[in-house]
């Protein structure tokens, strides 16, 4: 198909989108948009993407389905080790001094960040303290995150990211084994909040002493990565932290000035103090 | 005799490649010359856990500058971009650089899929697609779309190839322009060189 017109499709449906469902997927990166529409067309067995316009306009189940091919379901515990590493070493030290913490992980997708800072704040005496606010446009994935229940065979893999963090316990002490998956101990589930927040669209709700927003900015532009960045800046306090994915900065956004790097490998940010 | 094809001008070629693909692109790299104004893609399967150190490796076999793929950032001619370990790498408007946690394709982050279909898309006919040596089917989806899309295709013979695999995928999904050993693929890289 012709690929001009495909990208007018393209914009076509995320208007529809918008003007219906509010969800905004007008600032998002094209190329990888693109090839998950090409997926999900095949996947409704619709020829068009106008034919499936007419479906997520005039089907209500169409919709969330649609909405597992415009976000990207895809996470990890501990994934990339070595930033958990860092926030054990060049961070924890500082939200120790806190009284009471509050993270923001933001594009949480399942839950498996979220899990992962609790545990690491568990093995460093500072969960009972912290309050976790996780949040993601997809209300399915977050439904999934609210379980703690993963796919048994996914845990090797997470043990050895949890290994390679620096971790002092072993992942096994928090899960417990049953019929192909594994449950989360309650006990974590009971520091994490779970909730339906848009990064494109809705504001800052609570402030906060670190935020991680993990592969979430590297499928948005450069205008919505600066106003994601802006409500974690609006969000985060005072020398507050900033941890982002492996291939996102702040370093070419319009809040490059806000923010110090304190892991630059490991892209962890600290908010200005004043100017 | 690439004169034909190439009497229209190339702007970019993606390469593609798994196992044996180290030495296979190694021999291809010196050919490229420093008046080339072409840009270069590649994706080659590597280990997700680790740096692939294919950058270090590649410069020193090429006289074009070679660099690790960012996200977002804009091409530029005569440069080399490298797909880095666990994510894939695709061509966006501009053009820039695009990179994406997608879940693999073929087992495989990043994918040669991924690249060729997104570079098919903003090159269209201006582009030239290499498969090389590789154990599995990444790529074939790739080729055809560069060959719809217009664009030149090179498949490696795969007798000639350390593992054939992937060539054999690719010549079974879409007929490419030429199927070549890898002496003959440098041969055309420096056939191109002129037309260029
Ligand atoms: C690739 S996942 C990253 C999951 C996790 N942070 C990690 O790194 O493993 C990207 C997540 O961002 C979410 N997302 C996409 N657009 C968003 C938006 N506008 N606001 C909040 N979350 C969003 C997606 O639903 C998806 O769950």
């Amino acid at each position: 198909m012709n690929s001009a017109d495909f990208e007018m499709e393209i914009e076509l449906l995320i208007d529809a989108i918008y003007r219906k469902y509010h969800y905004d997927f007008r600032e998002y990166a094209m190329a990888s948009l693109k090839r998950r529409l090409r997926t999900a067309m095949l996947r409704f067995d619709c020829s068009t993407l106008s034919q499936l316009q007419d479906r997520v306009l005039h089907e209500p189940a169409t919709f969330p389905m649609l909405l597992d091919f415009l976000t990207v379901q895809v996470s990890e515990m501990f994934r990339d080790p070595g930033y958990f590493r860092a926030l054990r070493e060049q961070v924890i030290p500082l939200l120790r001094t806190y009284p009471s913490l509050k993270i923001w992980v933001a594009g949480c997708s399942t839950g498996e960040e979220a899990f992962s800072l609790a545990i690491l704040l568990r093995e460093e005496n500072l969960l009972e303290r912290t309050q976790i606010y996780a949040t993601d446009i997809n209300v399915r994935a977050l439904e999934m995150a609210e379980t703690g229940i993963y796919d048994v065979d996914r845990i090797a893999g997470f043990t050895d990211n949890h290994r390679l963090s620096g971790s002092k316990t072993s992942l096994s002490d928090y899960y417990t084994a049953a019929y192909g998956k594994v449950v989360f101990d309650r006990t974590l589930k009971e520091h994490i909040v779970f909730s339906d927040h848009s990064l494109a669209t809705d504001s800052v709700f609570s402030e906060v002493q670190l935020v991680s927003c993990r592969n979430v900015l590297i499928y948005f532009n450069r205008e919505l990565q600066d106003r994601a960045l802006g409500l974690f800046e609006g969000a985060l306090c005072r020398k507050g932290f900033l941890g982002l994915g492996a291939k996102e900065s702040v370093r070419f956004s319009a809040h490059a000035d806000d923010f110090i790097e304190v892991a630059r490998e490991n892209k962890i940010f600290q908010k200005r103090g004043s100017i | 005799m690439a004169a034909d094809l190439l009497r229209r001008s190339i702007d970019a070629i993606v390469i593609g490649a798994s196992s044996g693909g180290v030495e296979a692109i190694s021999a291809l790299l010196p050919a490229l010359t420093e008046t080339m104004r072409v840009s270069i893609f590649i994706v080659l399967h590597v280990p997700r856990d680790r740096p692939s150190g294919l950058v270090e490796l590649f410069n020193y076999k090429c006289v074009l500058p070679v660099r690790e793929a960012q996200d977002k950032e804009p091409v530029e001619n005569g440069t080399v971009y490298i797909a880095p370990p666990d994510y894939h790498l695709l061509l966006d408007k501009g053009p820039r650089l695009a990179l994406s946690c997608d879940e693999p394709v073929h087992y495989s982050r990043p994918a040669i899929d991924c690249l060729f279909e997104s570079a098919a898309d903003i090159y269209q006919n201006r582009l030239l697609g290499i498969i090389l040596t590789g154990g599995n089917e990444d790529g074939a989806a790739g080729l055809a779309a560069v060959k719809n899309a217009g664009g030149v295709t090179i498949v490696q013979q795969p007798d000639t190839a350390q593992m054939s695999v992937m060539p054999a995928a690719a010549l079974k999904r879409c007929t490419p322009d030429f199927v070549l050993p890898l002496v003959d693929i440098v041969k055309f890289f420096t056939d191109l060189k002129n037309g260029f």
